[in-house]
């Protein structure tokens, strides 16, 4: 199972894709930014603010995206020992946490021109909260340890244990929400949506897609040359 | 336990061992007959204590096999734990416990056996059965850890640095526990820097990261 | 199941031997249970109307507390390792230590919860269902905690580390064990968010005990 992906394979393989990927996330996300802020019309309700969700939305489904991710690295780590996946994983987790809080953000700062005021405890944000914690833990855990490996070894347990309870976080953050319904959740109206608007967040989310490819690459390459430094210097 | 369900043979090969990024030996070899007994030398972080726990099978080896009567211990990592006895060079005695319970505890951890007050009494501490184990000094607790030996049966005994902290008298008690687990046909595999008097035994010196030969 | 309860035995026998454990967590609970109202005022509708949540998450916090033992005793003086060396499988030792842990901190929390809900001036309907919903509730913290208490055996500051692992996955029990105690002081049905309770309960049973194995397990290696 070594031999799967090799770490000398994984570098060669990375350093073909990232210029490629690098220059998709790039474009896509100016086209989609131009079809976002020139192309979709404002919202009659809520104005230009709406336009906060071609960044909003797209982060939320990244932040989703790339807990998934890192908990099938995570997975195929602890099955298999394979080094390179529990580099993915922990690599990724920084990135997915990136988004989360991205998504809270942007979220706070279009919850108030909408509701006037900066949070609101709708059951997505507050499940993109939770979400966030999961990711701090994630990452605390990956760096508790002196001996790195049972860092990685607990954070990929944990990352497992993590996606068998978000669903079961998110029910019952929506169980909850119904219980206290009050504040007017926003929903994105689904098929009712404008083709004008849904191709511009469409081609957002594709670009950070590609912008998760780039920085996940970027990291598992550093992440490996720092391995590679650290067995030069002791000797392993 | 029958004598016959002791005759197995232990065998290591091609066995490389990492402890987090580091390489702790690679190449190592052994293979123990029933009654055999392994000495394991070498000096400090040469991985004498890691060669036991891949024994043990508390950790899997990064490569190499180990194989008990020919099947692989991985295959069937609950028959290996039922035949095996591990002493770390902690004594997993809990404090606030008597020197009996703490016995009786290990043994009913292995399926119940009475032979808890002979056991106490081999280790001479018979006497102070019924103190909690705080009151017993840094040897008798030694003792204690060992008295489970002697409390249940397994055909593999692994004992790590055995003899620390021991006065004379419990160190022969404990040479002629182990020639009589051999002659029963168990095997033992020890981790030591004082040279044991085992008749027969083989050595296995751990020199870091190269092959070693047995003598 | 002799393994089971000889390691049962062996925990309940410690914690007793030691004491001071349970009365400190019961302690706590009670003494942060009694801040609130000095922190939102002596109002007896206010603090009947945020009860339950007041004692779910105070439960929460105790629970948290002495989580941090479950493993680390074992793991400092060897016996994990002899443990995990066990004909006894990992995860049913896992059972036997969560049974002492919640017998020796959720079942005590439950207990006095009720004398505790009568100073916060809680709608006398509700007491069966925050009785029950605590007793469903609580082993799901004990099983839960397990594995964040697994995971960081060993870890630089693990106590607060732990907490940041454990907290969010209590959520779903915060939420329903609330929701039951709720429903129940206004009136209103509390057996679906019993069941949930319920559900929560089985399934942690049969998946914490796995993951908590897993984690001592690379814990150990």
């Amino acid at each position: 199972m070594q031999r799967f992906a090799n770490p000398a394979r994984f570098m060669r393989l990375s350093a073909a894709l990232l210029p490629w990927c690098a220059v998709a996330a790039a474009t896509l996300i100016a086209i989609g930014l131009y079809g976002a802020l020139f192309i979709a019309p404002p919202d009659y309700q809520q104005g230009e603010a709406v336009k906060i969700m071609y960044v909003h939305v797209p982060s939320a489904w990244l932040a989703s995206l790339v807990y998934a991710v890192m908990a099938v690295a995570s997975a195929v780590a602890l099955i298999w020992r394979h080094p390179l996946a529990h580099i993915a994983a922990e690599s990724a987790a920084p990135v997915g946490a990136g988004f989360t809080f991205v998504c809270l953000v942007s979220g706070s700062l279009w919850g108030e021109p909408m509701w006037g005021t900066w949070w609101v405890w709708d059951a997505r944000l507050t499940s993109v909260l939770v979400l966030f914690f999961l990711y701090l833990g994630f990452i605390a855990l990956a760096n508790a340890f002196d001996d790195r490996t049972r860092g990685s070894r607990a954070a990929a347990i944990l990352a497992v244990v993590g996606v068998v309870n978000l669903p079961i976080i998110k029910f019952s953050v929506d169980w909850w929400n119904t219980l206290h319904q009050k504040a007017s959740v926003f929903r994105m109206g689904g098929p009712t949506i404008a083709v004008s608007m849904l191709w511009p967040l469409l081609v957002m989310a594709a670009g950070f897609l590609f912008l998760f490819a780039v920085l996940l690459m970027l990291r598992m390459r550093t992440a490996l040359l720092r391995a590679k430094l650290r067995a030069l210097r002791f000797g392993t | 336990m029958a004598g016959r369900k002791l005759q197995k043979s232990f065998t290591g090969e091609g066995l490389v061992c990492r402890r987090g990024e580091r390489l702790v030996f690679q190449g190592v070899a052994f293979a123990l007959a029933p009654g055999g007994a392994l000495l394991l030398g070498g000096p400090n972080g040469s991985g004498k204590t890691s060669l036991l726990r891949l024994m043990a099978g508390l950790a899997p080896p990064e490569q190499g096999a180990i194989a008990w009567d020919g099947a692989a211990i991985a295959e069937d990592p609950a028959a290996h734990r039922a035949r095996l006895h591990y002493i770390g060079h902690q004594e997993a005695v809990k404090l606030a416990l008597t020197a009996e319970e703490n016995l009786a505890f290990w043994t009913q951890m292995r399926g119940a056996s009475d032979a808890i007050e002979t056991a106490l009494r081999r280790v001479r501490l018979d006497a102070r059965a019924t103190w909690p184990a705080r009151y017993l000094s840094a040897g008798e607790r030694k003792r204690l850890g060992l008295a489970r030996l002697l409390a249940s049966a397994a055909a593999l005994w692994l004992l790590d640095e055995p003899t620390t902290s021991l006065d004379a008298e419990s160190t022969e008690v404990l040479l002629t526990a182990i020639a009589e687990h051999r002659h029963a046909g168990g095997c033992v595999a020890i981790a030591t820097h004082a040279p044991l008097p085992l008749p027969s035994a083989q050595h296995l010196s751990l020199t870091g990261h190269t092959t070693w030969r047995q003598a | 199941m002799n393994g089971f309860a000889a390691l049962l035995t062996r925990d309940l026998r410690l914690a007793f031997r030691q004491g001071g454990d349970v009365a400190n967590v019961v302690a706590f609970f009670a003494l942060a249970v009694i801040l609130f109202p000095f922190g939102v005022g002596p109002d007896p509708d206010l603090l009947a109307r945020i009860a339950a949540g007041v004692l779910w998450v105070t439960a929460l916090l105790a629970a948290l507390l002495s989580l941090e033992r479950l493993f680390d005793a074992d793991f400092q003086d060897g016996s994990l390792e002899a443990l995990s060396l066990m004909p006894v499988p990992l995860e049913i030792q896992v059972l036997a230590k969560c049974a002492a842990h919640w017998l020796t901190t959720g079942l005590p929390l439950t207990i006095i919860a009720p004398l505790l809900a009568l100073v916060l001036h809680f709608d006398a309907a509700g007491y069966p269902a925050l009785i029950a919903a605590l007793l469903l509730g609580t082993p799901v913290l004990s099983l839960i905690g397990a594995i964040g208490a697994a995971l960081t055996l060993g870890a630089r500051r693990a106590g607060v580390l732990l907490s940041l692992l454990v907290l969010p996955l209590y959520i779903p029990v915060l939420i329903f064990g609330v929701a039951a105690s709720e429903a129940a002081a206004l009136g209103l049905e509390s057996r679906p968010h019993l069941l949930l309770l319920a559900a929560l309960l089985a399934g942690s049973l049969a998946l914490a005990p796995w993951a908590t194995a897993a984690a001592l397990r690379q814990a150990l290696e």
